[in-house]
C-alpha cells in the first residue's frame, strides 16, 4: 500500500528521469492513444460493435417515430389495420433493438478481456526484465495496483467508454437534428439545455478530480497507520499503546470522513443539476409544445414522439459525465501503464558466451554506486580489486553497510558496476548474455526467497531438470531433510500460499537451490545466519565438499563461516583492504578483530 | 516438465466457509450493520420520507404530461384559453424543483450516513483489532488484518457511493410506476405488468448465475496477484536463477484463468441486458398496439397512452442499471460479512472484572509462576507445570534449545497468552487481575522486530511513553548510547524513518527500540531474542546499552549469543519446559558436565 505522504522528501529528485513511484504521471490522451496497439488486433470487432452501437441507437430512435405515425394516423382515423401495421412494426423495431444491442456485447467481450490480459501479460513479462534497481524503488503493492486497478480502469473504457463517448455524442447530434426537424423552436430549446450541462461537466471533472485524488491519498495514509498497527502489533501490544495508536487513526479516518463528505456534497450538486435539466425541458417544451397543437401547428403525435425523443437523450447525457470521469481514469491508468513499459531495462545481456567456463572470477578497479543514491554520498564501493581463481573460496568480511551484498550483486548483474569491471574467466560479465552469465552463476541470498510452489520446484529453480538423486544430495548438503518430514514431502507446496517455514529452513532451502544450480561461482550471502550452532556446523561440513572444486565468494559474520574459506578478504571503506589468511589478519589487522570477534580476551585466547 | 498445478499438493486452505457457519455470518453482518445504523434511526426516516417524495415528483411528470395533453390541449383549441395548460407546466416546474432538492437533500443525506457508518465501522475495527490477542494475531497474520481494513473497506465505501443510490432508486421507481399505471388505466395498466413475472425469472436467473461466476473471479484474481507480488517481491531470485520464462509460463496460465472466469461472468451481464431491454421494448410494443387499440375505440386517451409510454421508459431503465451495481453490492456484502466475523471474535486476553491496582508508583517487579502449563496445541504442553520466581531487579538469561518453552515464558510474562493451568505473578498479583493499562506500564517485551513506525526518530522513542518532553526523550537516546549516531543523522531527532527503519541499520534500529523501553520505564523488561540478528560490532554496541537498561529492574533475558548472557546475575536452562541448571553464569560454566558449560564451550570454538 503506498502512502505517499509519509514518504521522506529527498532533496534530489528532480534530477531523476526515472519514473517517481510516489509521484503519479500527468494523464494525458495521448496515453490512451498508445493503448492502440493493443486494440489493433481486434479491430474488426471493435468496428463491428461500433457499428451494432449505432443501428441499436438508430432503431431506438425510431420507435418514438412510428408512435407518432400510430397516433396522427390510425387513431387519429381509426384505421385498424394500420394500427396492427404499425404495432407490429414497433415490436419488431423493439427486438431488432435488443439483437443489436447483444451483438454489440457479445463480440466485443472476448476483445476487451483479451486486451486487459494481454495488457497484464506483457506488463509482467517487462517487469521481470527490470532490473534490482527499478523494483528496490518501487514496492510490489505499487506495482501490483498497476496490473489490476489501473487495467481495470482502461478495460472498463475500451469496453464501453470508448465506444459511449462516441455514441453518445452521436446521439446527441441525430436527436437534436430530429428535433429541429420535427418543430424547430422546440429543437432549439433542447440544443439550448445541451449548453450548461457540458459547461458544467467541465467544471464537475474538474472539482472532481480534485477531491478525488484528494481521498486517494488519505486512504492511502489510513492504509499506512493500518499496515503499522497489524504489522507492529507486538510492538504496540507490548508497550499497551492500543489506545495511543487508535486514536492517532480516529484522527487520519476523521480526515478521510470529512473528505469524502466534500466528495458526496459535489457529487450530489452536480447529480440533481443534470436529473433537472431535462425536465426544465420538458417544461418548456410541453408550454411551447401543447400551445402549438392547440393552435394546429402541430399534431398530438408529434408532441408524443417529440417528448418521448427529449427524454431519450436524459440517459447519454447523465451517462456522459460518468464516461469522462472514466476517460479521465483511464488516460491516468495508462500513463501509469506506459510508464512502466517506457522504463527501459538498464541491464540486458550482451553476445558472448564463455566456451569452456573455469570459474576465474576478478573485481578489476570496480566502483558501485546505488542508482538512487544521493550524490553527497560515498560510492558504496571505490576501487576494489579481488581476484578469485578458479576452485578457490574466499570469505568477504566487512562491516555492516560496507558494501558486501552490492558486491555479490554484481556477480550475477544484478546490479551493474558504475565504473571499473567484473570478469569471469577473463570476459567482462557485460559482454555475456544474462542466461548464460547466470547460469555460470548462483547465489543463495542473505533473505531467502521461497515461491508458493512444490518444495522440489523451488529448489530446483536455477535447474528444473535435475534428477531425483541430484536434488537429493543437493538437500544433504544444505541438511534440509526436513522437506521429506513435509506432509507430501518434495511434493509440498511451500511459500505463500502454502506450508509456512521457519527462518533457518528457508535459508537451508535457498542453499540447496545454489547448489544444486552447480555453478561455475557459487555466491552465498550470509546464508547460515539463522541456523543454530549445531546444525551450521553440519551445513560447514557437507559445503566443503562443495566448496572443494567451486569458485565461491562468501559474505560472513561468524568465525566459523569464514573457517570454509581458503582465503579472507577484509572489506572496509569500498576497497579490499586487507586479504590473507584467518589466523594472520585476527592477529595484525584490528579492524579484522573487532569485526569477528566479541570480545578482546576471547579474540586474545583464541589465536 | 508436467503441468505445474499437479505437482503442487498442500495448498492452504482458502476463506471458503460452510453453509451453516454463511448463514451465521449472514446473520451477524445484518446485525452488524443494524447496531451501526441504530444512531442514524431518525435521520433513516427522513431520508425515507425525501426519497419518496422525491420519487413521487419524478414520476408524477408524467403524469402531469398526460394532463397538459388530455385536458390543457383542447381549452386552447377550442377558446384559445392557456389557463389550465400553465397551470400544469406550473407544476412541473414545482415537481422538477421539488425532484431537484430532494434529491440533492438524499445523496448528502445518505452520504453522510453511509460515510458516518464507514467511520464508525473503521474505527471499531481498528480497535477491535489493537484488542485481539496475540494468538490471534498469530493465526490470522498481519496480511489479512490488513486487507480486512483497507481492501474491504474500500469495497464498501464503493457500495456507498454508487450502488446504495440505484438500488433505493430502481426499487421505488419499480413499486411506483405499477401503482400509477393501475391508476391511469386498469386495463392496460395489467396488459403492461404482464412483463414483471418474465422480469423477475430473469433477474432472479441473473442473480444466482453471477454470485457464482463472480466467486470464480475473486478465486483467480488472487492466484494471479499472489504470483506477482511473489515474483516482484522475489524479483532477485527470479533473476538470479533464470526463473523468467516459466514465471511467465505459470503467469499466463493464470492470467489466462482470470480472464476465462472474467468474460463468462461477463457473457452474464451480455443475455442480461439485451434481455431486460427485450421485455421492455415487447412491453412497450403490446401497450402501443393494445393502448392504440383502446385509444381508436376512444376507451383511452391519447395522453393516457403517452404517460404509458413514458412510464414504462423509466420502468427498465433501472433495471438495467441492476446489473451494473450487482457485484458492488455483493462484494460489499461479503466484505461486511468477513469484518463483521472479525468483530465477533472475543478478546482472548480479557480485561479482569474486579481489577487489582498497582498504585501510582512503580512497582518493585518481582515476578512468580506457579504450576504454569501450557499447550499451543492440546495434548503437546509445552511447559508442563512449571514453578520459578524472579527477585525485583534480578536480570535472568533463559538458555535451552528451540522448543524448550524460552520464548511461550516470555510471552506468559508479558500475557502475551494466558496460562492453561497455574498463574503468573508480578509482585503477588495475578496478571489476569491486573489492568492492561497498569500491565503494559510495568512489564514491557522487547523482540528481535524492534519494529519503527514511520514518522520521526523522536516519535519512534516517544511511543515508549507518548508524554515525554524532548529532552526526555533524547535523555534516553544517551543513556543506551544512540544519541550519537542519531544526531549524525541529516535531521538528528527530526529524521524521518520509513516503515522499515529506512537506512539505520538492525543494530541502529535495535538501539532505537531499547531507548523506547528506557523511556517507557517498566518494572519489569522481557528481551526475546532481541540481539539475535546484530552483527559483532552492531553487538558489542548493544550490549554496553543493555547493562544501562537493565539496571534497576526486573529483566528476563532470551538470546541464543551467550555474550548476551554473561551480563546476566543467572541462567536458567530449559529443557522441556523444565528448569535444568539454574545458577550465576560463572558458577554454570564451572559446573564441567553441564549443559551450560556445553554450550559455553561451543560457542568458544565458533569465535575461533
Amino acid at each position: 500500500m503506498s502512502a505517499t505522504a509519509h514518504q521522506p522528501t529527498r532533496p534530489d529528485s528532480q534530477h531523476h528521469t526515472e519514473p517517481d513511484p510516489h509521484r503519479p504521471p500527468p494523464a494525458s490522451a495521448r496515453a490512451l492513444w498508445r493503448l492502440r496497439a493493443y486494440v489493433r488486433p481486434h479491430a474488426a470487432v471493435m468496428i463491428a460493435s461500433l457499428f451494432a452501437a449505432v443501428i441499436a441507437i438508430g432503431l431506438s430512435l425510431t420507435i418514438p417515430l412510428v408512435i407518432r405515425e400510430l397516433i396522427d394516423g390510425p387513431i387519429a382515423d381509426g384505421d385498424r389495420g394500420t394500427l396492427l401495421v404499425l404495432g407490429l412494426l414497433a415490436i419488431g423495431l423493439g427486438v431488432l433493438e435488443a439483437l443489436f444491442i447483444w451483438f454489440r456485447r457479445w463480440v466485443q467481450s472476448a476483445a476487451i478481456f483479451d486486451i486487459e490480459s494481454a495488457l497484464r501479460r506483457d506488463l509482467y513479462a517487462r517487469l521481470q526484465e527490470l532490473p534490482m534497481a527499478f523494483h528496490a524503488k518501487w514496492q510490489s503493492g505499487q506495482l501490483l495496483s498497476r496490473v489490476t486497478t489501473d487495467l481495470t480502469a482502461i478495460r472498463m473504457f475500451a469496453g464501453f467508454g470508448a465506444i459511449f463517448l462516441v455514441v453518445n455524442i452521436l446521439q446527441l447530434i441525430t436527436v437534436t437534428a430530429l428535433l429541429l426537424h420535427m418543430y424547430w423552436p422546440l429543437g432549439l430549446v433542447v440544443a439550448a439545455s445541451a449548453v450548461p450541462i457540458v459547461w458544467l461537466s467541465m467544471r464537475f471533472e474538474k472539482a472532481y478530480t480534485v477531491v478525488t485524488r484528494r481521498v486517494q491519498d488519505e486512504q492511502g495514509d489510513l492504509a499506512t497507520l493500518v499496515e503499522e498497527a497489524s504489522v507492529g502489533y507486538r510492538v504496540i501490544r507490548s508497550f499497551g499503546r492500543a489506545g495511543y495508536a487508535a486514536d492517532g487513526f480516529d484522527r487520519a479516518a476523521d480526515a478521510l470522513y470529512r473528505t469524502s463528505l466534500e466528495k458526496v456534497r459535489i457529487s450530489a450538486r452536480f447529480w440533481s443539476f443534470l436529473g433537472v435539466v431535462p425536465n426544465l425541458a420538458v417544461v418548456v417544451v410541453l408550454l411551447l409544445g401543447a400551445r402549438a397543437v392547440g393552435e394546429g401547428e402541430l399534431t398530438f403525435g408529434t408532441l408524443v414522439a417529440f417528448i418521448t425523443l427529449m427524454l431519450s437523450l436524459v440517459w447519454p447525457v447523465t451517462v456522459l459525465g460518468v464516461i469522462l470521469a472514466m476517460a479521465q481514469e483511464a488516460m491516468t491508468a495508462s500513463a501509469r501503464v506506459f510508464e512502466i513499459f517506457d522504463t527501459e531495462p538498464a541491464i540486458v545481456g550482451g553476445v558472448r558466451e564463455v566456451a569452456d567456463p573455469r570459474g576465474h572470477l576478478r573485481f578489476e578497479g570496480v566502483e558501485f554506486r546505488f542508482p538512487d543514491q544521493d550524490p553527497d554520498e560515498p560510492s558504496i564501493l571505490r576501487g576494489l580489486d579481488l581476484d578469485v581463481v578458479p576452485g578457490e573460496t574466499v570469505a568477504v568480511v566487512g562491516a555492516t553497510g560496507s558494501g558486501k551484498t552490492a558486491l555479490t550483486a554484481l556477480v550475477p548483474r544484478l546490479y551493474d558496476v558504475t565504473s571499473g569491471r567484473v570478469t569471469i574467466d577473463g570476459v567482462d560479465v557485460r559482454d555475456l548474455t544474462l542466461p548464460h552469465l547466470r547460469s555460470l552463476v548462483a547465489t543463495a541470498f542473505e533473505e531467502p526467497v521461497l515461491f508458493s510452489m512444490s518444495a522440489r520446484e523451488n529448489i530446483a529453480l536455477g535447474r528444473p531438470d535435475a534428477t531425483d538423486t541430484e536434488v537429493a544430495e543437493a538437500i544433504d548438503v544444505a541438511q534440509a531433510g526436513f522437506v521429506h518430514d513435509l506432509p507430501f514431502g518434495l511434493d509440498t507446496r511451500i511459500g505463500e500460499q502454502g506450508m509456512s517455514l521457519s527462518g533457518g529452513q528457508r535459508q537451508r532451502l535457498a542453499l540447496a537451490r545454489a547448489v544444486l544450480a552447480q555453478p561455475k561461482v557459487l555466491v552465498l550471502d550470509d546464508t547460515l545466519s539463522a541456523l543454530d550452532v549445531h546444525t551450521e556446523a553440519l551445513v560447514e561440513e557437507a559445503l566443503r565438499r562443495v566448496l572443494s572444486d567451486t569458485t565461491a565468494v562468501i559474505v560472513a559474520h561468524r568465525a566459523s563461516t569464514v573457517l570454509l574459506a581458503d582465503k579472507v578478504a577484509l572489506l572496509q571503506d569500498g576497497r579490499i583492504t586487507h586479504v590473507g589468511q584467518h589466523r594472520d589478519l585476527l592477529a595484525h589487522v584490528p579492524a579484522y578483530r573487532a569485526l569477528l570477534t566479541s570480545e578482546d580476551s576471547l579474540a586474545g585466547a583464541s589465536s | 516438465m508436467s503441468a505445474p498445478t499437479t505437482d503442487w499438493r498442500g495448498r492452504v486452505e482458502g476463506e471458503e466457509v460452510d453453509q451453516v457457519t454463511a448463514g451465521r455470518l449472514a446473520r451477524e453482518s445484518r446485525a452488524l450493520l443494524g447496531d451501526l445504523l441504530r444512531p442514524y434511526r431518525s435521520l433513516l426516516w427522513l431520508v425515507l420520507a425525501i426519497v419518496v417524495i422525491e420519487n413521487a415528483a419524478r414520476l408524477a411528470i408524467p403524469y402531469l404530461v398526460k394532463v397538459g395533453i388530455d385536458s390543457g390541449i383542447p381549452p386552447i383549441r377550442e377558446t384559445g384559453d392557456a389557463g389550465v395548460l400553465n397551470a400544469v407546466v406550473a407544476a412541473v416546474l414545482v415537481a422538477t424543483i421539488l425532484q431537484a432538492v430532494t434529491r440533492q437533500m438524499f445523496l448528502r443525506m445518505s452520504g453522510r450516513i453511509g460515510q458516518g457508518v464507514l467511520l464508525e465501522l473503521r474505527r471499531r475495527t481498528f480497535r477491535h483489532f489493537g484488542s485481539l490477542s496475540p494468538a490471534f494475531h498469530d493465526e490470522y497474520t498481519s496480511g489479512r488484518a490488513i486487507s480486512r481494513q483497507t481492501s474491504d473497506m474500500d469495497t464498501i465505501n464503493e457500495m456507498l457511493e454508487t450502488g446504495f443510490d440505484g438500488l433505493v432508486s430502481a426499487v421505488l421507481t419499480l413499486i411506483g410506476t405499477t401503482v400509477l399505471l393501475l391508476v391511469l388505466d386498469v386495463q392496460l395498466g395489467l396488459v403492461a405488468l404482464l412483463c414483471l413475472p418474465f422480469l423477475a425469472l430473469l433477474t432472479n436467473w441473473f442473480r444466482l448465475a453471477s454470485s457464482r461466476a463472480y466467486r470464480r473471479t475473486r478465486e483467480t484474481i488472487a492466484g494471479v496477484i499472489v504470483q506477482f507480488v511473489e515474483t516482484m517481491g522475489g524479483v532477485r531470485a527470479v533473476q538470479a536463477f533464470r526463473r523468467e520464462r516459466r514465471n511467465a509460463e505459470l503467469f499466463a496460465e493464470l492470467n489466462d484463468d482470470n480472464r476465462a472466469a472474467n468474460l463468462k461472468a461477463f457473457r452474464l451481464i451480455v443475455w442480461f441486458m439485451p434481455g431486460i431491454k427485450l421485455i421492455g421494448n415487447l412491453t412497450i410494443g403490446v401497450v402501443l398496439l393494445y393502448g392504440g387499440y383502446l385509444a381508436l375505440e376512444g376507451e383511452v386517451t391519447v395522453g393516457v397512452l403517452a404517460a404509458f409510454l413514458l412510464y414504462l421508459r423509466q420502468f427498465f431503465e433501472p433495471m438495467m442499471e441492476i446489473s451494473q451495481f450487482y457485484n458492488t453490492f455483493q462484494s460489499a456484502s461479503a466484505a461486511l460479512e468477513k469484518i463483521s466475523g472479525v468483530l465477533a471474535e472475543e478478546p482472548e486476553v480479557a480485561e479482569p472484572d474486579d481489577p487489582v491496582g498497582l498504585g501510582r508508583e512503580r512497582t518493585p517487579g518481582e515476578l512468580g509462576l506457579e504450576g504454569v502449563q501450557f499447550a499451543y496445541v492440546d495434548g503437546a504442553p509445552v511447559l508442563p507445570g512449571l514453578d520459578l520466581t524472579v527477585p525485583a531487579g534480578q536480570t535472568v538469561a533463559l538458555v535451552g534449545t528451540t522448543g524448550a518453552g524460552k520464548t511461550t515464558i516470555a510471552k506468559l510474562l508479558a500475557r502475551f497468552y494466558d496460562p492453561s493451568a497455574g498463574r503468573v505473578v508480578l509482585d503477588g498479583v495475578d496478571l489476569r487481575d491486573l489492568r492492561e493499562h497498569d500491565l503494559r506500564r510495568s512489564v514491557v517485551m522487547v523482540t528481535q522486530e524492534n519494529y519503527l513506525f514511520s514518522g520521526t526518530i523522536s516519535d519512534n522513542i516517544r511511543f515508549g511513553r507518548p508524554d515525554a518532553r524532548g529532552e526526555e526523550v533524547e535523555a534516553a537516546a544517551r543513556a543506551v548510547g544512540a544519541d550519537g549516531f542519531i544526531r549524525a543523522l541529516p535531521e538528528g531527532y527530526a529524521t524521518r524513518v520509513a516503515n522499515q527503519g529506512g537506512r539505520l541499520s538492525a543494530g541502529q534500529r535495535q538501539l532505537v527500540a531499547f531507548a523506547r523501553a528506557f523511556l517507557a520505564d517498566p518494572a519489569v523488561l522481557i528481551l526475546d531474542e532481541a540481539t539475535s540478528s546484530l552483527d559483532i560490532p552492531s553487538e558489542r554496541l548493544v550490549q554496553q546499552a543493555l547493562r544501562t537498561v537493565l539496571a534497576g529492574r526486573t529483566s528476563v533475558i532470551i538470546a541464543h549469543r551467550l555474550s548476551t548472557v554473561e551480563i546476566a546475575d543467572r541462567v536458567l536452562v530449559l529443557e522441556h519446559g523444565r528448569v535444568v541448571e539454574d545458577g550465576t553464569p560463572a558458577d554454570l560454566v564451572a559446573a564441567d558436565d553441564g549443559r551450560y558449560a556445553d554450550l559455553h564451550r561451543a560457542w568458544l570454538d565458533s569465535l575461533a
